[in-house]
């Protein structure tokens, strides 16, 4: 995208804008943008912003396009508090989102051509732009759900659902504590533990290397989760049938990658280790087990979801009367869908943070390793 | 991961010398072989006191013989014998009429084209994703991200929500499933993909430049046979992970049909015996599909000229 096509764009979202001043905002008899104050004012700052960054070379247009693009939004919001637009906006409403769009995805792809050459303006760079993408997706969703009025019973908008789940903490944590702090945790814990310390055993003895890496392959291919049934009526409704599924659902994947990982260690490192007189436990924690360490984190990752995944479905089986699989089923069948949203929002919280502890372990004990280097 | 059990083979000790394949083989059957073992322990133990009780209430005298004979026919165990289980699936496959819903080919058939369909559109839509990433430095920066925190989010879990709202909107019956399926399978496709088709070195990214290579020619040329070996291992993983999507996604549908269906109805009754026998067909079914990943992997290697 060059130069002058991107400034072109700019000036067709403040076109857009100012078009949205003159054509109806609503199917109903509404007033008209120049009727209302504040929304008046946003869109005129907003087409006048993107005027500036249109006019402004190179990475200068980002702050002043940001800035419109941010007026627009809140001119757009600001307007779908009418009941008379929400639900029946019209060409006018449109055309200033479809602006609001353009805008910010010029401003998205002008951020992602920057290239920067210290480090931390590009990590920043690396953070700001899926963020900013993020952010669009939300508005657009949020002004697309409420500008056609779909029902809240198919689809919240993203503000219902935050509404919600600021409004049910303490449900939420406690449908937390029920399915991440015991299910998942627990489980978590054992299976990978396991899974590692059958590794270290088959390592030690080829030939039951041998017969448990294809099993251990095959079995992590199966789906797994199909035991959840098993499970809860082995160890009843609560916690230790979750645990128990998350257990079996994690011990594969890191039998099979500790195992290669364990393998991974060259020749010379361990003959080094040989002419040094070190004896097995020493080459074990000292060689093995640290060249094992970026499988093992492969295996803690690929298993932070697989765990989740697998104590949320088993609760479809059966629970006390908490957990977040439990909640998500039952609030579906009353067809309260915000809630149901809260609930996924709490999982994916849940999720991208134990991923992100894993991956934050998993820098700080593997520097060493090519792949962290560059 | 043949290479990583070749790997922990290197190691070994010369125990064994015969045929490879039966070096191969011989580890595998012990493990087995005492997998089962451990199984039959298993369920004697695990089945006794429900049997015991049995004979108690009855008040017939018992033998410790009998009592372990009725630890491996009880009609709900605990944890059913090997034998019952496949005795089971044995039963369930040929005793019925391929489209009779006791028949585990119909269960299997209706989550098998499921996993098929969402397999299918989740790999299309994994290339295509792949492909724009690739082209695209505005979507490699912004929305890989977002595909990869897509993936941390427990998807799988919201299947059955998935669901109700799809039906809700009137979309019900094989779909859905496929969807969930699709969602779930078109991230290893796209992950493999757009590392696949970055995988030519920067010498014949060069090379074809100098020839005036049009984005097409060097896609075509270059990066899509360079990215085949990549497909078929983000294939692999797709078919398993879709044939998971398509057994959980069948869970709300409760009454109906389908791999899933048949899970959550013996665990509604009891019936042990069932809910195993629908475990030995998932996984059946999922060797048989990655076999199958694993076969059109050879031929079309055999096809592009790649040595095994």
């Amino acid at each position: 995208m060059n130069g002058s096509r991107l400034r072109l764009g700019f000036l067709a979202a403040a076109a857009g804008m100012l078009l949205g001043l003159l054509l109806p905002l609503s199917a109903e008899a509404a007033p008209l943008l120049p009727a209302r104050p504040l929304p008046l004012v946003l869109t005129i700052a907003a087409a006048l912003l993107f005027a500036l960054a249109a006019g402004l070379r190179g990475a200068g247009g980002v702050a002043p396009g940001l800035a419109g693009v941010l007026c627009g939004a809140a001119a757009t919001l600001a307007l779908l508090r009418d009941p008379g637009i929400a639900g029946s906006a019209a060409a006018g409403f449109w055309l200033m989102v479809a602006a609001v769009w353009l805008a910010a995805a010029l401003c998205v792809m002008r951020l992602a051509a920057i290239r920067s050459r210290s480090l931390s303006a590009r990590r920043l760079l690396d953070l700001a732009v899926p963020l900013l993408f993020g952010a669009v997706v939300f508005y657009l969703w949020e002004v697309l759900v409420r500008g056609f009025g779909v029902p809240p019973v198919l689809l919240p908008s993203p503000s219902a659902a935050a509404a919600r789940f600021a409004a049910s903490l303490p449900i939420l944590w406690q449908d937390f504590v029920q399915t991440f702090i015991r299910g998942v945790l627990i489980g978590y814990v054992i299976g990978c533990g396991a899974g590692l310390l059958v590794a270290i055993v088959a390592n030690r003895f080829a030939f039951l290397g041998r017969g448990l890496l294809p099993l251990g392959n095959f079995f992590s291919a199966l789906p797994l989760v199909g035991v959840a049934p098993i499970m809860v009526m082995w160890f009843g409704f609560d916690w230790p049938s979750k645990a128990a599924v998350v257990v079996l659902v994690t011990f594969f994947p890191m039998l099979v990658n500790a195992l290669a990982g364990l393998a991974a260690a060259g020749h010379v490192e361990r003959d080094l280790m040989r002419s040094y007189g070190a004896d097995y436990r020493q080459t074990l924690t000292k060689l093995y087990l640290p060249a094992a360490l970026p499988f093992i984190f492969n295996a803690l990752k690929i298993n932070a979801t697989l765990a989740l995944i697998g104590a949320i479905v088993a609760e479809f089986f059966g629970t006390p009367t908490l957990g977040i699989g439990f909640r998500i089923s039952t609030e579906a069948g009353r067809m309260a869908i915000d809630m149901v949203w809260a609930e996924i929002a709490l999982a994916a919280i849940a999720g991208m943070a134990f991923y992100g502890l894993v991956a934050l372990a998993e820098r700080a004990t593997t520097f060493w390793h090519p792949s962290y280097r560059t | 991961m043949t290479n990583s059990a070749m790997a922990v083979a290197a190691p070994r000790r010369r125990a064994l010398h015969g045929h490879p394949l039966l070096d191969r083989l011989v580890p595998i059957a012990t493990i087995v072989l005492a997998l089962i073992a451990i199984w039959y322990v298993a369920a004697v133990l695990m089945n006794m006191a429900l049997v015991r009780d049995a004979f108690e209430r009855e008040e017939t005298p018992y033998t410790a013989s009998e009592l372990i004979a009725g630890t491996m026919e009880a009609e709900r165990p605990l944890l059913p014998a090997p034998h019952q289980v496949i005795a089971a699936f044995v039963d369930s496959v040929f005793g019925y009429p391929l489209n009779a819903p006791r028949s585990l080919v119909y269960h299997s058939a209706v989550t098998l084209s499921a996993t098929l369909l969402g397999f299918v559109l989740g790999a299309l839509l994994g290339i295509a994703l792949a492909l724009m990433i690739v082209h695209s430095r505005v979507l490699e920066k912004s929305l890989l991200p977002w595909i990869i925190c897509s993936q941390m989010v427990p998807i799988l879990a919201l299947a059955p929500i998935f669901i109700v709202v799809l039906g809700a909107l009137g979309l019900q019956g094989l779909l859905p499933k496929s969807i969930i399926s699709a969602y779930l399978s078109f991230f290893p496709v796209t992950i493999g993909m757009v590392k696949g088709f970055t995988s030519p070195d920067p010498m014949q990214l060069d090379l074809m430049r100098t020839w005036s290579a049009t984005p097409a020619q060097v896609l075509t040329k270059l990066r899509w046979p360079a990215a085949v070996p990549y497909l078929f291992a983000g294939l692999k993983v797709a078919i398993t992970i879709s044939l998971i999507g398509a057994i959980v996604a069948e869970l709300p549908t409760g009454g109906e049909a389908g791999i899933g269906a048949r899970l959550l109805a013996g665990s509604y009754y009891g019936q042990t015996v069932q809910i195993w026998s629908a475990l030995l067909a998932a996984a059946i079914l999922a060797s048989a599909l990655i076999g199958l990943v694993g076969l059109a992997e050879r031929v079309v290697g055999r096809q592009m000229g790649t040595r095994p």
